[in-house]
């Protein structure tokens, strides 16, 4: 099958590349441009291993093809830190111990972002309802929740800290 | 200087790269030229091959070539295991890619590969393999028949029993004499279902053959033994191997294993000369790799009246699945020593018959025979708490080690050395609200309440720190349980620790740093640990069992320790001082009685220049240490489960956990409680969610995550942990191991809690796991008085799955199936 032209801006710099039409996004991104920081943890879009934000909104990379995300704007877990700082979520996941094999926290750390921009300051529960498509076998969650909250409680920042694409 | 790194909740250092993307899991590595490989998996269970054509496949568009197990018998050899439990211990050939015959769907009947994976995965489909159908044997009951068989040229599914009993021990009285006099005898079968470790990195494995030595890359927990196992079962000089785990995104047992991909991939590479990566899907992961648990136990406990437990009868069956695999014949081994638990029992008798059957293979998964051991004794004593009409907490009270007994020789053959299960009892109960707990239960039993309450106990221990050498070589394992440590000075003054453990999310880097900043009065973040790479870590066992800090770490003390002796006489040597009069302290040598001072990076630096050293000695303070522990540590705790059960939907739901560990001295407070957390959550899961399902023709049915039901964070509360300290005597730093403990407390105080929630309606067991199904079945069963007969057996409700084994467990275990709800 042809390939097709897209143009994609990821982590703010935008690529003109031609993809096979059903080369998954999150292919795209780990085996074209080398953003292996996404992760692909199943094949069902349960785990939530590969969350990336599309215009601002969390998607789950395994489940949308690149040739629909011509014309977006990506973030990745690579695009979060600015000039070396990193993000509030970032920074509360390590301050909270919210990692062990760090396998599932790129879209851990991306959905909780997502979430705390749909609800700044969630409840417990709210915030384990948010991350229900986000699989973790190490932290049994305690942690991640804590994290969520602390970054929610650190301010606005965690939440509306400015993505590009997201203003 | 600091010089209280242990016991500080210290972040993470290798936070950074996992939080920001900069990740070297294998999947993430490309190298010029690379191909991929794709795995052709049998659809059948159990089958003959007959015919392979290749031909269409391997004119598919990218494919550099298609491998099947014939174009490779000759040099892939058998898979290794490394525990044969008896000297007539049967087992079947075990190929990386079949030959001739499959024993489980999901078994390698050949591989492709092709310049890009999707290629590969493309040609797969055009792999045309013929196959004859052979009847399949899926339960434990029906294993132990031969009828079926699982390897027809084997001529049975037993591949070994093994047996321990106290009386020929010498540990203990015969157990069936203790039995035949006691005043309550308690007779069930519990069913360990089949799970999946499901660690959230795939695996995948990545073999560079181009250079003087094949250097692989896996998401293994065993580089080491991974080394060792290629070098032994194919021929290859070990020298000429590398094996690097560089980030690996967790195991929890799964990836403790010589995998047929890892050969595959690695025989790919050799015949085609190109590095070649294997990453499985998921849904090949939850088909292939190997599953844990998988036992029928057959339990059969005495006591008096007055509830002193008499004698312990263990009889298990236990699912080998279709091969052995590194230590699958091992895991209910574990067990044995951990049925007794923190028991004082006087006569115990254990036996484990291993039955092939024709599904993926068993192996570790967290815990390892323990958490099955710990399930079985904690249930049975509630049972037969209940049979005698006690409190289950007075009954474990009664027949628990006290800790004044301590050091204490168990009926299994252990010496405990040091436990207070008082004394976490104690904090765990107030935490928890008991009595008030207790006081609630009754009024809504009182009052018949829809939402029932119950609560769940677990006292547990487990034995960490695998392990004793001669233990086991004892147990016919074919090797030893050391860890090994180097702890090199730099002349910078900084140090680097190379450790043979080799982590997987458990935070090596951050509590060895701390462990050698104490030791050597060196900042913390001056410390690199380095590991998971045979160049660099030329020696170790990996990680596993709870290992890494308490054998782990004591070999880096010991290097550490070594280093100072050497840096001590540099010292002196500087000072003009004798060096027994030196004395070290935060990173600082002194002179007694003077105010003569040289620091150890002082020393590092002589020692670097080599200028001036003392006489004969070499100019190197680097140290290693290789530590074989005395014996194993005994974690223990005390967990506490409210659990209600809606009884007219079945519904269960975990209102309170609360649990307090005794894991003694704690490097990180913060990575304990995280391995505590994550620990229940296993456990918990494996009580409510999580069962390997099979059809009928031995098709895994939970085949991916909509399936296979991993908790996700709305599943779950927030737990109450604590802690007590005892602090281990078998190792110096008094630590023990924790990343299996949440697994081996939490399962049984959660079904406890259940069955505790709806045992006054009549009913004595439920299946695990207590889906809504089930527990309703339970309840609604013993409600119509068909399973309140005594001394029968379980009680098992059925299961709402069409699993041949689960079907076959409750049938053979209750003798008085309920019938009509089999869907």
């Amino acid at each position: 099958m042809a390939n097709t032209p897209i143009s994609v801006t990821v982590d703010q710099v935008t690529y003109e590349d031609d993809v096979e039409p059903r080369t998954l996004l999150v292919q795209y991104l780990r085996e074209q441009l080398g953003k292996t920081g996404t992760l692909i943890g199943c094949d069902t879009t349960n785990c939530g291993a590969c969350t990336v934000h599309l215009d601002g909104q969390s998607v789950k990379s395994c489940t949308m093809f690149a040739v629909q995300a011509d014309g977006h704007d990506v973030t990745t877990i690579e695009g979060l830190a600015q000039d070396g700082d990193l993000h509030p979520m970032q920074q509360a996941f390590h301050e909270k111990h919210a990692l062990q094999c760090g396998f599932c926290t790129p879209g851990m750390i991306m959905q909780s972002i997502a979430l705390l921009q749909e609800n700044p300051n969630p409840t417990e529960q709210e915030v384990r309802e948010g991350l229900e498509g986000n699989l973790c076998r190490c932290t049994g969650y305690q942690n991640i929740v804590a994290a969520v909250q602390a970054a929610a409680g650190a301010g606005s920042a965690a939440g509306t800290q400015s993505e590009e694409g997201a203003a | 200087m600091t010089v209280t790194e242990i016991g500080s909740a210290r972040l993470r250092k290798e936070d950074q790269r996992l939080i920001t993307g900069r990740t070297r899991y294998t999947d993430n590595m490309t190298l010029p030229g690379m191909l991929h490989i794709a795995c052709v998996r049998s659809p059948f269970a159990h089958a003959t091959i007959t015919a392979i054509d290749v031909s269409e496949a391997k004119a598919s568009p990218g494919v550099v070539s298609v491998l099947t197990g014939r174009d490779l018998a000759d040099e892939q050899g058998s898979l290794p295991c490394a525990w044969p439990i008896t000297e007539d211990q049967k087992a079947p050939p075990h190929p990386a890619v079949a030959v001739d015959h499959v024993a489980f769907a999901g078994e390698i009947v050949a591989v492709v590969v092709a310049r890009t994976a999707a290629q590969a995965r493309d040609a797969v489909e055009l792999v045309d393999v013929d196959y004859d159908e052979l009847p399949v044997v899926l339960g434990l009951e029906h294993a132990l028949t031969d009828e079926v068989l699982a390897h027809p040229s084997l001529g049975t599914n037993k591949s070994a029993t093994w047996v321990f009993d106290s009386a020929e021990a010498g540990t203990g009285t015969d157990v069936d004499q203790a039995l035949a006099g006691s005043d309550v005898v308690v007779e069930r079968t519990y069913t360990q279902q089949r799970l999946i470790p499901a660690f959230m990195e795939p695996r995948s494995t990545l073999v560079d053959p181009t250079g003087d030595q094949i250097v692989m890359w896996s998401a293994t927990q065993v580089p080491h033994i991974l080394r060792l196992m290629l070098a032994m079962t194919l021929g290859i000089p070990e020298g000429k191997v590398r094996v690097i785990a560089p980030d690996v995104g967790g195991g929890f047992g799964g990836k403790l294993q010589v995998t047929p991909e890892e050969v595959v991939t690695l025989l790919a590479a050799r015949r085609i000369g190109k590095p070649v990566k294997l990453t499985e899907t998921r849904s090949e992961s939850l088909m292939a790799a190997h599953h844990g648990r998988a036992q029928l136990q057959r339990l059969k406990i005495g006591a008096t009246k007055d509830g002193i437990v008499t004698g312990l009868s263990v009889d298990l069956l236990a699912d080998m699945g279709a091969y052995l695999g590194l230590v699958t014949p091992g895991v209910p081994v574990l067990g044995a020593f951990m049925f007794n638990s923190i028991y004082k029992f006087p006569a115990y008798r254990f036996s484990t018959t291993n039955l092939f059957t024709n599904k993926t293979w068993t192996d570790a998964y967290r815990g390892a025979g323990r958490p099955e051991a710990t399930f079985g004794i904690e249930r049975l004593m509630d049972d037969l708490a209940a049979e005698l009409g006690m409190d289950p907490l007075e009954l474990r009270e009664k027949n628990w080690i006290k800790h004044e007994e301590f050091p204490f020789t168990t009926v299994a053959g252990l010496e405990y050395d040091t436990g207070n299960y008082e004394a976490a009892t104690a904090k765990a109960l107030e935490l928890f609200g008991y009595d008030e707990l207790r006081a609630e239960q009754k009024q809504r039993r009182d009052a018949g309440d829809r939402v029932q309450l119950g609560i769940g106990i677990s006292t547990f221990t487990e034995m960490c720190g695998l392990a004793p050498s001669r233990v086991l070589g004892s147990l016919n394992y074919g090797a030893g349980g050391w860890e090994h440590a180097t702890v090199r000075m730099l002349p910078t003054g900084s140090v680097e620790v190379v450790t043979g453990a080799s982590a997987h999310g458990q935070g090596h880097e951050t509590a060895f740093s701390q462990i050698v900043a104490d030791r050597l009065g060196i900042p913390f973040d001056n410390i690199e640990v380095l590991h998971g790479d045979t160049a660099s870590s030329h020696k170790g066992l990996d990680t596993y069992g709870s290992r890494s800090l308490v054998v782990g770490g004591m070999a880096i003390v010991a290097a550490a320790d070594k280093v100072i002796e050497k840096a001590k006489a540099v010292a002196a040597h500087m000072m003009e001082a004798n060096p027994d009069d030196v004395e070290f302290a935060a990173g600082n040598f002194t002179v007694k009685g003077t105010d003569a001072s040289v620091n150890i990076a002082e020393t590092a630096l002589a020692v670097f220049a080599a200028h001036d050293l003392p006489d004969g000695m070499e100019p190197s303070l680097d140290s290693d240490a290789t530590f074989d522990p005395e014996n194993f540590n005994y974690p223990h705790g005390t967990h506490l489960a409210a659990m209600e059960v809606d009884t007219e939907t079945g519904e269960v739901t975990l209102r309170k956990y609360v649990c307090v560990d005794d894991i003694g001295n704690v490097v990180n407070p913060l990575i304990v409680e995280g391995q505590i957390h994550g620990g229940l959550v296993q456990g918990i899961a494996q009580a409510l969610f999580e069962e390997a399902v099979h059809d009928d023709a031995g098709t895994l049915v939970s085949g991916s995550f909509v399936d296979y039901l991993v908790p996700s964070a709305a599943d779950l509360p927030s737990f109450i942990t604590d802690r007590t300290e005892t602090p281990a005597t078998t190792n110096a730093l008094g630590v023990k191991g924790v990343g299996e403990a949440g697994t081996i407390a939490s399962t049984p105080a959660i079904v406890n809690g259940v069955i505790d929630a709806v045992r006054h309606l009549g009913v004595e067991d439920i299946l695990m796991p207590c889906s809504p199904h089930r527990v309703w079945t339970a309840i609604n069963n013993a409600g119509k008085g068909g399973l309140a007969a005594k001394g029968g057996g379980a009680e098992a409700a059925v299961p709402e799955t069409t699993s041949p084994e689960q079907a076959a467990s409750g049938s053979n275990s209750s003798g008085s199936l309920p019938t009509g709800d089999v869907q």
